[in-house]
């Protein structure tokens, strides 16, 4: 069935690759913009072939293919660039909504992007739909998921980003191979006065990434540092690694593992946090985790008040139990 | 160097935050405090005016209660505080705070030359991380975001950033916008003198008619944006809390496999 739609141009969808892969959370964006209207890939750099297929079964029409005709390093990198570029595909398409994965770079790109065309924004957005009028609207969550908003977007042209593990990524119903167009664009001089002089893309961990994981395993100051039991239960059940800003600090792992308002925002079907009090600076970071468990030593711990199961108990007894009994009962 | 820092009025994480029947974040009592994440971007100011000498500056955009933002920025270095208050910018979106923001700065700047203009990474309330960004394009000034690092040599920054997926260092001549994150420092309390110092200094509010923008460019008026319904969340039910007897593994490996978990 096709979905009816007021929207003036196709959709234009930004696709987050790593590695000649479409990142996962893409495909929730394929997934929601498929509703919304006609949808238009946007892919920056080497690698589109490889993935058109892909595309294709999760509905692209047609493709952008943006080439930055720029000797500067790393130009493609840059926000402002990576907006000017955006902006062209959106004129050479007509497209009336940009959609994108909502991270810090996106958001960036987003709202430069948003300001070059006139366009309302709205990031960290959940879902977006298509009102009875033709206005694009989105759902978020605010004040540490405390609250639901709904937002217009009241301007003919919209940008949204949308966060990772918003909704299941569907493919479409049927598809074909979509064209290709290359958009190729020069950056303007006043893009360029800001420049990348370095950039080292971070090595994959083998555990799926923070933001886009099903099931997340957190540690906090409860660790002391020793997370034998976090990592042994991760490889178990597939889960990404979590930290919070206490456990960075410490250099018991890595920056980028801190979950949090300053962090990584996760919203995995499962959250297991141990060690770990439940400070607001963390729970900014996690509160729209489907199912929220919690181990910790003190019944006074915050976290408590949001774990839809929690365990005062030692992490150290806990977490090797649960792996050995997971083992056990799942084979 | 002539520093410009923008910070904000938030409500308190610990209040009970909320949005009024409008859509709009509750900012009235006295459940609002200086935006956290502005105190790393205040000390990376207040370190690089001990260094090379200086002013610091800090400008905010909002409500009458908006000024204790700029009055704790004082307490934390800043010479001089700038308030921009008129009523028309209730309901401004990022481009309309980037409006007013920027026509402060531009007042600031036909002064004297301000060299850099900085911000945190964040606003604790809506966390968007837009707003930098915004405002240099706003400006016409190069934008250096989420700095873990800062240098300044020559007329050039010099920042480190962590992202997602890749780790960058980026350059910019001043005058730049940068936003900075809190791993850039740890900011310091306010000093018995530095609260002392804060108490002899006044705000300057400058209206929209001062900085000669549109009212209509701002606020409601001009957002591209409209909250259509703000609710609040239920609690989450059936919750489960229970003590370790030795079993407590067991149960919860019961309870993820019950739901379907894992």
């Amino acid at each position: 069935m096709t979905t009816m739609t007021t929207l003036t141009g196709p959709v234009l969808v930004l696709i987050d690759h790593h590695a000649g892969a479409v990142r996962p959370p893409t495909l929730e964006l394929l997934t929601l913009a498929r509703a919304a209207g006609d949808v238009t890939a946007l892919w920056f750099g080497d690698g589109l072939d490889g993935a058109l297929p892909l595309l294709a079964e999760y509905g692209v029409t047609s493709a952008y293919q943006v080439v930055i005709d720029s000797p500067v390093a790393n130009a493609m990198h840059l926000p402002a660039v990576a907006a000017e570029a955006v902006a062209a595909a959106v004129r050479q398409s007509d497209a009336a909504l940009v959609l994108l994965t909502s991270t810090f770079e996106n958001k960036e790109i987003g709202v430069l992007l948003a300001r070059e065309i006139d366009a309302g924004i709205v990031v960290d957005a959940n879902g977006v739909t298509i009102a009875a009028d033709g206005a694009v609207e989105t759902n978020q969550s605010a004040f540490a998921s405390t609250w639901n908003v709904r937002t217009q977007i009241t301007t003919p042209r919209a940008v949204v980003a949308i966060k990772p593990n918003s909704i299941p990524a569907e493919p479409a119903p049927s598809s074909a191979a979509p064209g290709v167009v290359t958009v190729t664009v020069t950056p303007s001089e006043d893009a360029l006065r800001t420049r990348i002089v370095e950039r080292t893309e971070r090595v994959a961990t083998g555990r799926p990434e923070l933001a886009e994981a099903q099931v997340v395993i957190a540690g906090g100051r409860g660790t002391n540092g020793d997370f034998s039991a976090i990592e042994e239960l991760a490889d178990l059940l597939g889960a990404a690694v979590g930290a919070t800003r206490v456990a960075t600090d410490e250099g018991w792992i890595e920056h980028t593992a801190q979950i949090g308002q300053t962090g990584v925002t996760v919203a995995p079907k499962l959250y297991i946090g141990v060690g770990l009090s439940g400070a607001v600076h963390h729970t900014g970071g996690m509160q729209s985790s489907g199912t929220i468990v919690a181990v910790n030593g003190d019944p006074e711990a915050p976290i408590f008040e949001i774990a839809d199961f929690g365990i005062v108990g030692d992490l150290f007894t806990v977490l090797p139990q649960l792996s050995a009994e997971l083992r056990a009962r799942l084979g | 160097m002539r520093i410009v820092v923008c910070v904000k009025h938030v409500p308190d994480l610990q209040s009970e935050r909320a949005f009024d029947a409008e859509g709009r974040v509750v900012r009235v009592g006295g459940e609002g405090t200086l935006n956290e994440l502005d105190e790393n971007a205040l000390q990376v100011a207040a370190d690089l005016v001990a260094e090379q000498g200086g002013e610091v500056i800090a400008v905010t955009v909002g409500p009458a209660d908006a000024a204790d933002a700029v009055r704790r920025a004082f307490q934390r270095g800043a010479d001089r505080g700038v308030h921009v208050v008129d009523d028309a910018i209730a309901g401004s979106d990022v481009f309309g705070t980037a409006v007013c923001l920027a026509a402060a700065i531009r007042r600031l700047g036909a002064e004297a030359r301000v060299d850099l203009v900085l911000t945190g990474m964040a606003a604790l309330d809506g966390l968007t991380s837009m707003l930098p960004a915004a405002l240099a394009a706003e400006l016409g000034l190069p934008q250096l975001t989420l700095a873990a690092r800062l240098t300044l040599a020559d007329g050039v920054a010099t920042v480190r950033r962590d992202l997602d997926n890749a780790t960058e260092t980026l350059t910019a001549p001043l005058p730049a916008v940068i936003s900075v994150t809190d791993q850039i420092n740890e900011p310091a309390f306010p000093s018995f003198l530095g609260i002392m110092a804060a108490r002899k200094k006044t705000v300057e509010a400058w209206s929209l008619a001062d900085l000669s923008v549109d009212p209509t460019a701002v606020g409601a008026a001009g957002a591209r944006t409209r909250v259509v319904e703000a609710t609040p969340r239920p609690p989450r039910e059936h919750r489960v809390l229970i003590a370790d007897d030795g079993d407590a593994g067991r149960r919860l490996a019961e309870y993820l496999i019950e739901n379907k978990l894992v």
